[in-house]
């Protein structure tokens, strides 16, 4: 019978959902006290939800089996009742402040970001996160971590190349945390909407260009938790993850000295660049792997763009005739464009290898062999 | 509610209809080329925009014309009289609804987006750590960004311009009573005072985006102050001179001996119209410029 | 042109209908009209569907594989805004125009000719929007929501052609929601009084007082797209003043009545159905009434439900997800009378009454997950994940769709004059039910796991539902084929229908002959 078949098998839905321990069927529990509230929470509408759906679906199938014509049923004359009416107003209501009740608890509480011991500005821009700390004064972006052979199989070349582990949920660095403090989340964008979701942390903020949002958490457990990017932000929005990695406080320390000694080294390197000669050959090498990474992006590994949207680079007029210009934009991007700057984002070493391999790249042979002066000297350090 | 439905005249077929649809997709095709040739020199975008508003006017003044005939020819019920004109009236809806939107987008701003850029509300870290400079004013003289403007005093042309049209929905009135009573001359007589005050609040305001222009660097595009002041002043301009064109028509109709005190539904829409953009006005002056 | 023939004429040779292309082109018959906006919407879901099949077809396994990234944008915004504006929006202005004549008593729609041109807009406005996918740079990418600045500053170049499409598809809504609004309020037979209406009539007015009061937000939202994009304007630019989150309330404030404008009607229908195939009268109708005029008033303050994440203060957050939890009462009400309705009813289950009865459940598991939205800590692990995508798609899918359905099978024998294929349209039901469930069933799992929308490309760990899920979607995607062989074979001839093809059906319509005549009601009918 197929009533019957029908009944089961949205009984079967249901209590697969019921049923459902926090794996990759159901929210995560995640490993914030807000996070155990929140699932809590929705698992007590669900259950509510499904509960008023056994009835009145129950109700509904009860009549289609038992009031049919071809069961001989014969049609009743009732079509009002107030006092039925008034019930099936009330009672949804009461049930909806049941559920109201908790919700803004928790609401409130999620949205208290008073009284933080850290706090990190989070920066979403096309396709990158960067984290600063804010109280260290220091920062770094955030990238995709997974090779594009893995994921670009739109020529069918590589269909063989085996996905890792954590295929799209992997940054070449993640953001460091310690466990057990508040931290206080400033989130922001460059250019258009994104959103920092971590669901482990039930933490998810809309990156606003022009805004901050603030957002916070107080991570109980030490590991490694990923998330995306949540709001679309164009081409990549896919390819955004974000990961955080949570230590205890010791290891947090010992990390945030290692952090502020490598960036007493990077000025220190950042001046020896600047006094060094690069030669042609080192920076087509760090260039190319550079521009495969940091601008292909847009701009494609071929250097031909995506017409209409992202400009060739290959055989540019601007490239071809206009150095100055071209490290120009590289450094200072172009402003109400998706053409950013990057000189906070790379270091003036590497700016002025990506700049030459464009020159002598997708036969362009300028021969122009940029150096960390040239670049310097539009800004970039 | 009885309606009486007998002989509710049913028009045959009509060929504007789908001439209006070519209309719109030729203003259509035409605007958004036009907008995208802005930094070019073509000006294909331009000529199929004005194709489609010439097949636009064609086709007003075609079905127009149709419909003055059918009434005309004693082929309206007041039925049918009741149609249009509560049709007419849920369109001005409508545009009650388009201008609620600019002015729901001017409140938003002013209240919450730029006292938020500030720092205000939960919005603390916006202000310190993004818009350290910016002062959370209205008129937004200078914009978070740091481009200046001048704001737009209420005093002048503007309170000239909320008296002229005050008087033109006065005026118009008086014309609508002389058509009610067959007073022909008082008609025409306000009618044309009518059409004339609202050229010359056209042309006012006309001025007055010159002087914005030339004189005190308010531009479209001189920070949502410009914007809202631009987009709301500038729609409300089209409506008055869609407006003034309606009214128009209607004084050379009204010359040519058309409507009774019984028949005018064409004068009443038109008038329906013109009261509604006065409206407006007063909602624009009072929030645009005032305070 | 003979504009000026006569009603008396019309009566003397009745069934007179002008012939060949020319008879769609210049009509004002609000039938013709009708089939017109039906065909079209029908072709508009083919084609939205095509483009669900390309993303379902990405989706199939990790990686990209068929489309690139900007590519598969495209086309989940294209299928968002055409399904939406062209599929479910026209089938329902089509549905009124066949229906609300005969169902009042009118002899035709109030503005005949606006009528015609309401519907000769439409193929216009979307000839635009898909020939800009075939621009440089491509169509429009950034989401059927088209949130700034995606849609401004980074948008392509073809945005201008996307704003004034989205343009005349609004005056072609606007238009056609004042022709209904007169219609029922002008053109009603004596004594058809107000709490007389048909359900289907009573949902319509409300429907398109929604459409008059949105649609020109949403038009002033594009212009506001237009400007900042194009005349630098900073509506959306926080270095202007301006927010981009103003755009998402504007957008919003239309954006949520505009998915009730897409289930308004369906209640309609659906409230149609239940008690002719249940043989008995409609449980409730007055509580139906009020219960659709308290949805449309809620649906104005409940739009920020869409922007929980945007950061706006705590107040405001409470406020809308109070609201629109309240949504669910009255929209209780009614699935609860129509289980009243069939509570010992004498109950068949022709298609009709299967698609009803689907729609109901499936509805209601839909509006479910949106009261599980409508939790704001909850919504922040569900936002932008595939659960929204799970939910809207029960709602518009199992839900507008399907009542769609429900109603074509059911008004089919009066507009063809011949009945449908019962087998096929069981068929064509049963691999429905049984496809859609697989296709969108899974789709809660995988938002819950953790799958942002919107993305062409997903981890590991969601790669077996995503293949059920495509399945399930081509399945889907076939069985509609088999909607269109029923609609041809019917179209063409078959079983005459009787002009009261259902026993327990009630309403004007019923009375005229099937299929109705060219001319509804000449002379107005006397209702009791
Ligand atoms: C036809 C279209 C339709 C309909 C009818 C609805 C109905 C509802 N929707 Fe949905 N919604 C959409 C279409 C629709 N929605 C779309 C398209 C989006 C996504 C847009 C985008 O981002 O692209 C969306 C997104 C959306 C969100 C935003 C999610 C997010 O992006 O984070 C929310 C949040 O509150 C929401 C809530 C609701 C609620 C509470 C209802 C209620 O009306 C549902 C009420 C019904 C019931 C509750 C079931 C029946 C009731 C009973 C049996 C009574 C007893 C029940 C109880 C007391 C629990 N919807
Ligand atoms: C009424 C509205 C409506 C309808 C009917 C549908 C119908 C379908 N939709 Fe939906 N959809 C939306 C409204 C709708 N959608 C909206 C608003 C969005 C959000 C967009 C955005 O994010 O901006 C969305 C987004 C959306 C997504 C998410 C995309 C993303 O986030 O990246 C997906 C993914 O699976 C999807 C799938 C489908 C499928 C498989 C169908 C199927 O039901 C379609 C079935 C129909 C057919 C397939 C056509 C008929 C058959 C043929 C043409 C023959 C050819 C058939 C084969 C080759 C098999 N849709
Ligand atoms: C998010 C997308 C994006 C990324 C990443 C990006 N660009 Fe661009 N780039 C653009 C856009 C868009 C333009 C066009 C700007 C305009 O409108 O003039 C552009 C323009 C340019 C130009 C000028 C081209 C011309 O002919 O005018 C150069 C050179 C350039 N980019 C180099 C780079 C380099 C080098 C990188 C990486 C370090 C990079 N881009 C990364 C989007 C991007
Ligand atoms: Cu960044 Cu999506
Ligand atoms: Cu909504």
């Amino acid at each position: 019978m197929r009533i019957k078949i029908i009944i089961i098998a949205v009984l079967g839905m249901i209590s697969s959902v019921l049923s459902a321990t926090p794996s990759n069927i159901n929210m995560t529990r995640g490993v914030t006290d807000i996070s155990h509230r929140v699932y809590d929470l929705h698992m007590t509408i669900l259950i509510i939800c499904c509960l008023i759906g056994v009835v009145v679906f129950g109700a509904m199938f009860y009549a289609i089996v038992k009031h049919r014509k071809s069961q001989g049923a014969v049609a009743a004359q009732f079509h009002e009742s107030t006092k039925v009416e008034i019930i099936w107003t009330v009672i949804p209501f009461l049930i909806l402040i049941g559920m109201a009740v908790p919700a803004t608890k928790t609401l409130i509480e999620m949205e208290d970001n008073s009284k933080s011991d850290i706090t990190i500005k989070v920066t979403g821009s096309q396709w990158k996160w960067h984290y600063e700390y804010f109280d260290q004064g220091f920062g770094f972006y955030s990238l995709l971590a997974t090779p594009a052979e893995q994921f670009d199989n739109l020529d069918g070349k590589n269909t063989d190349v085996a996905k890792g582990e954590h295929y799209l949920l992997e940054v070449d660095k993640p953001l460091v945390l310690p466990i057990g403090k508040k931290i206080r989340f400033l989130v922001t964008a460059d250019d258009v909407i994104h959103s920092w979701w971590v669901p482990a942390f039930a933490v998810k903020q809309d990156a606003n260009p022009g805004f901050i949002n603030e957002a916070w958490t107080i991570i109980n457990e030490p590991g490694i938790y990923r998330g995306q990017c949540a709001e679309l932000c164009g081409k990549d929005h896919g390819y955004m993850p974000v990961v955080v990695k949570a230590v205890t406080q010791d290891e947090y320390a010992v990390w945030l000295d290692e952090q502020k000694q490598s960036v007493i080294q990077a000025k220190k390197d950042a001046e020896q660049a600047l006094a060094s000669t690069l030669t042609m050959e080192e920076s087509m090498t760090l260039g190319e792997s550079l521009y495969i990474t940091r601008c292909a992006a847009c701009h494609q590994p071929n250097g031909a763009g995506i017409p209409g949207v992202f400009p060739a680079l290959k055989n540019s007029p601007m490239i071809l005739n206009d150095r100055a210009a071209h490290i120009d934009i590289v450094v200072n991007g172009k402003a109400g464009t998706a053409m950013q700057a990057f000189k906070g984002q790379l270091t003036a070493k590497e700016i002025a290898a990506i700049v030459t391999y464009e020159r002598n790249a997708w036969g362009h042979d300028t021969g122009d062999v940029i150096q960390v002066s040239d670049v310097d000297a539009k800004g970039a350090k | 509610m009885e309606q009486q439905t007998t002989n509710y005249y049913v028009p045959a077929q009509s060929h504007w209809p789908i001439v209006g649809a070519v209309g719109l997709l030729f203003i259509a095709i035409g605007a958004g080329m036009t907008v995208q040739q802005m930094t070019s020199e073509a000006t294909s975008g331009s000529w199929l925009l004005t194709i489609g508003i010439v097949i636009i006017l064609y086709m007003m003044f075609g079905w127009f014309n149709d419909v003055i005939k059918e009434s005309d020819a004693g082929l309206y019920s007041a039925q049918m009289d009741r149609s249009f004109r509560q049709g007419m009236s849920w369109f001005i809806f409508s545009e009650v609804m388009f201008f609620a939107a600019f002015f729901g987008a001017l409140f938003y701003v002013r209240m919450i987006a730029i006292p938020w850029l500030g720092g205000a509300s939960n919005n603390e870290m916006t202000g310190q750590v993004l818009w350290p400079n910016f002062e959370a004013i209205w008129p937004l003289v200078t914009t978070p960004a740091g481009d200046t403007t001048q704001a737009m005093g209420w005093q002048g042309l503007p309170l000239y311009n909320t008296v002229i049209l005050l008087i033109s929905s006065i005026t118009l009135h008086f014309a609508h009573v002389g058509l009610e009573q067959n007073k022909r001359k008082q008609l025409t007589a306000f009618l044309t005072i009518t059409v004339v005050l609202g050229v010359v609040f056209l042309f006012l305001q006309a001025e007055e985006y010159v002087h914005a222009y030339r004189e005190m660097g308010l531009t479209l595009s001189a920070g949502v102050y410009g914007n809202t002041f631009f987009l709301l002043t500038g729609f409300h301009g089209l409506h008055v001179t869609i407006g003034t064109l309606m009214l128009f028509v209607m004084l050379i109709r009204v010359i040519k001996g058309h409507f009774s005190p019984e028949r005018h539904f064409a004068f009443q829409a038109t008038s329906w119209y013109w009261h509604f953009v006065d409206v407006v006005w007063l909602g624009l002056f009072f929030f645009v410029y005032v305070i | 042109m003979s504009t000026l023939s006569t009603a008396q004429e019309h009566d003397e040779h009745h069934d007179h209908k002008p012939k060949g292309m020319m008879r769609w082109i210049l009509t004002t018959n609000h039938k013709d009209i009708g089939s017109m906006y039906l065909i079209f919407s029908f072709a508009m879901f083919l084609i939205g569907g095509a483009m669900a099949m390309v993303i379902r077809a990405e989706l199939y396994q990790p990686g990209l594989q068929i489309v690139e990234p900007n590519f598969f944008n495209q086309m989940t915004t294209v299928h968002g805004l055409i399904m939406v504006f062209g599929a479910v929006m026209p089938a329902f202005t089509g549905l009124a125009n066949w229906l609300i004549p005969m169902m009042i008593g009118a002899p035709d729609m109030a503005l005949p000719r606006m009528n015609n041109w309401s519907f000769w807009i439409l193929p216009m406005a979307f000839a635009i929007l898909l020939s800009s996918l075939f621009m440089e740079g491509g169509g429009p990418n950034f989401g059927w929501t088209f949130y700034a600045p995606l849609s401004t500053t980074y948008a392509p170049d073809s945005t201008a052609l996307f704003v004034f499409s989205v343009h005349i598809m609004g005056i072609s809504s606007i238009l056609g929601a004042i022709n209904v609004v007169v219609t029922i309020i002008n053109m009603r037979a004596p004594g058809m009084t107000y709490m007389k209406m048909p359900l289907f009539v009573w949902t319509w007015l409300i429907t398109a007082f929604l459409l008059i009061a949105v649609m020109p937000v949403l038009a002033a939202t594009v212009t506001m797209v237009l400007t900042d994009k194009y005349f630098a304007t900073s509506f959306f630019s926080a270095a202007g003043g301006g927010d981009p989150v103003l755009f998402q309330h504007i957008f919003w404030f239309f954006g949520h009545p505009e998915v009730y404008i897409m289930i308004l009607p369906s209640f309609g229908i659906i409230s149609a159905i239940v008690p002719a195939f249940s043989r008995k009268k409609l449980f409730g109708y007055s509580s139906m009434v009020y219960a659709t005029a308290s949805i449309a008033l809620l649906s104005f303050i409940v739009w920020a439900h869409h922007m929980f994440t945007t950061g706006m203060p705590v107040a405001a957050e409470l406020f809308f997800m109070y609201c629109t939890m309240l949504i669910s009462v009255p929209t209780g009400v009614k699935v609860f009378n129509w289980v009243a309705t069939m509570w010992r009813g004498s109950m068949t289950f022709e298609t009709p009454m299967l698609f009803a009865i689907a729609f109901i459940v499936l509805f209601t598991i839909g509006g479910f997950s949106g009261l599980m939205l409508a939790i704001t800590p909850a919504d922040f692990q569900y936002h932008d994940t595939y659960f929204v995508v799970a939910h809207f798609h029960y709602v518009l899918v199992t839900g507008a769709i399907f009542s769609i359905m429900a109603a074509a099978y059911y008004w089919l024998p009066k507009w063809t004059g011949y009945m449908y294929d019962e087998k096929l349209g069981k068929l064509h039901f049963w691999a429905s039910l049984i496809s859609v469930n697989v296709l969108f069933f899974p789709m809660h799992f995988l938002g819950l796991a953790g799958m942002p929308r919107r993305v062409p490309d997903y981890a590991l760990q969601f790669a077996d539902f995503n293949q059920l899920v495509s399945l399930g979607g081509f399945a889907f995607g076939v069985s509609q084929l088999i909607f269109l062989v029923v609609v041809i074979k019917c179209a063409r001839g078959g079983e005459k229908a009787p002009a009261k093809p259902w026993e327990g059906a009630e309403g004007l319509e019923w009375d005229m002959p099937s299929p109705a005549p060219y001319h509804s009601h000449t002379t107005p009918p006397e209702v009791k």
